[in-house]
């Protein structure tokens, strides 16, 4: 699994299902594609789909959230808008010119260590097919910044072109 | 409430024309009540744009930022000193909004984002319906707190045309007859003998046909020769 190493797949989990999920796959021993990045959300229903454009934004390859199983949401109903959200974004994705299959929403409860494994690598080798995000090589550098609350008022303003944050990577390998 | 929806971002790109500093401005009242021009909207549309305008090999500035009230010069006057860094204003406002900010920034280009829909309020999670038409003159005494101007799709004041089905407007299945819901209330309550009371034919010169209008409070102004 390392024929594109530097692809970036950010995989909003949910801390119910997915999360741990992934926590079991690395029990198990199980193969993870290293292009995976965790970031653990309390639901998918409280993932911001504006965090999901920002991941893109800043060069993301690939986006994939992960919800628990329809019906089992710990909020009873997070997944489910969670799901309609990704829609919608995948939607203003394909207006703005970006493959709207570089977003995808799974659904998986927190026993299904190898269905995790399963959706990362399908979720990968999409994303290898696609090639890597045309946003990741800025044409400008005045399209990056968005992020410096400088003043209270909410304005946001420009600063430099930043990688991934790498501070957002779990690795689900505890025991 | 006033209700907007967002314009489609092909229609917001073209408005922008060949402006390279963009500023969009959310406003904090009504349309981030109906999703439409609040915080999140602004943040989405930035990062689509930043993004559609980087896709199309021309990457534009865009920068972010939500103000309280969009229609009122105090909230929009500390914007001043931040405009000069811009070539054009996205307006996220409805369109009382964007004409606050054309005529306070004179000489900034002001792009509305939104099309201002009408004033009404949210009856489910994401769906809005109109319920008022500013029609100056309120008969909701007369109707059982249920508008037939807003809310009957031919502003009828004298009970239900022959459009009326099964209480559903002739227009749309999913619209219901306002003067179905007016005699179910008046009924209700009691009242319908109320309905028998020809009403005349409405004076429309408090509403659009006569211009446009104003309130004028003469108690909450100072004197003439103390004005600014």
């Amino acid at each position: 699994m390392s024929e594109s190493p530097d692809l970036k797949i950010v995989a909003f989990c949910c801390k119910f299902c997915a999360y741990k999920a992934a926590d079991l796959a690395g029990s198990l021993r199980l193969q993870m594609p290293p292009e995976l990045r965790i970031v653990q959300v309390p639901c998918t229903g409280r993932l911001d789909m504006v965090e999901v454009l920002h991941a893109l934004e800043e060069g993301a390859d690939g986006v994939m959230t992960l919800g628990c199983m329809p019906g089992d949401c710990h909020f009873l109903q997070g997944n489910l808008r969670a799901r309609k959200r990704v829609e919608y974004v995948k939607k203003l994705l394909s207006d703005v010119g970006l493959e709207p299959e570089r977003l995808e929403m799974f659904n998986l409860s927190s026993a299904m260590g190898a269905k995790f494994v399963e959706y990362a690598v399908e979720m990968t080798e999409r994303i290898r097919k696609l090639g890597p995000s045309p946003l990741r090589r800025p044409s400008n550098a005045a399209a990056q910044g968005y992020r410096d609350d400088r003043l209270e008022s909410g304005m946001r303003n420009m600063e430099a072109p930043q990688a991934l944050p790498q501070e957002s990577t779990v690795v689900p390998a505890e025991m | 409430m006033i209700v907007a929806g967002q314009k489609p971002l092909a229609e917001i790109k073209k408005m922008l024309g060949d402006a390279e500093r963009i500023l969009i401005v959310g406003c904090g009242t009504c349309v981030t009540v109906c999703f439409a021009g609040g915080t999140k909207e602004v943040a989405v549309l930035g990062s689509a744009l930043r993004m559609s305008t980087q896709l199309d090999g021309n990457a534009k500035t865009i920068d972010e930022l939500v103000v309280q009230r969009q229609c009122e010069w105090e909230y929009i006057d500390p914007l001043l000193p931040e405009l000069d860094k811009y070539d054009a204003v996205l307006s996220l406002g409805c369109g009382v909004g964007v004409q606050a900010l054309a005529e306070r920034f004179p000489n900034k280009r002001v792009i509305p984002a939104l099309n201002t829909a009408f004033m009404g309020m949210p009856t489910r999670d994401g769906n809005w319906e109109e319920r008022c038409q500013a029609c100056g003159n309120c008969v909701l005494d007369k109707t059982g707190g249920i508008c037939p101007i807003a809310r009957c799709s031919k502003q009828l004041l004298n009970g239900p045309c022959g459009g009326s089905q099964e209480g559903r407007c002739e227009i749309d299945p999913d619209v219901p007859c306002a003067w179905q819901q007016i005699w179910d209330r008046m009924n209700s309550l009691g009242l319908q003998e109320q309905l028998l009371a020809v009403e005349p034919p409405k004076d429309w010169s408090t509403s659009r046909d006569g211009g446009p209008r104003r309130i004028v409070r003469d108690d909450l102004q100072l004197p003439a020769e103390y004005r600014d």
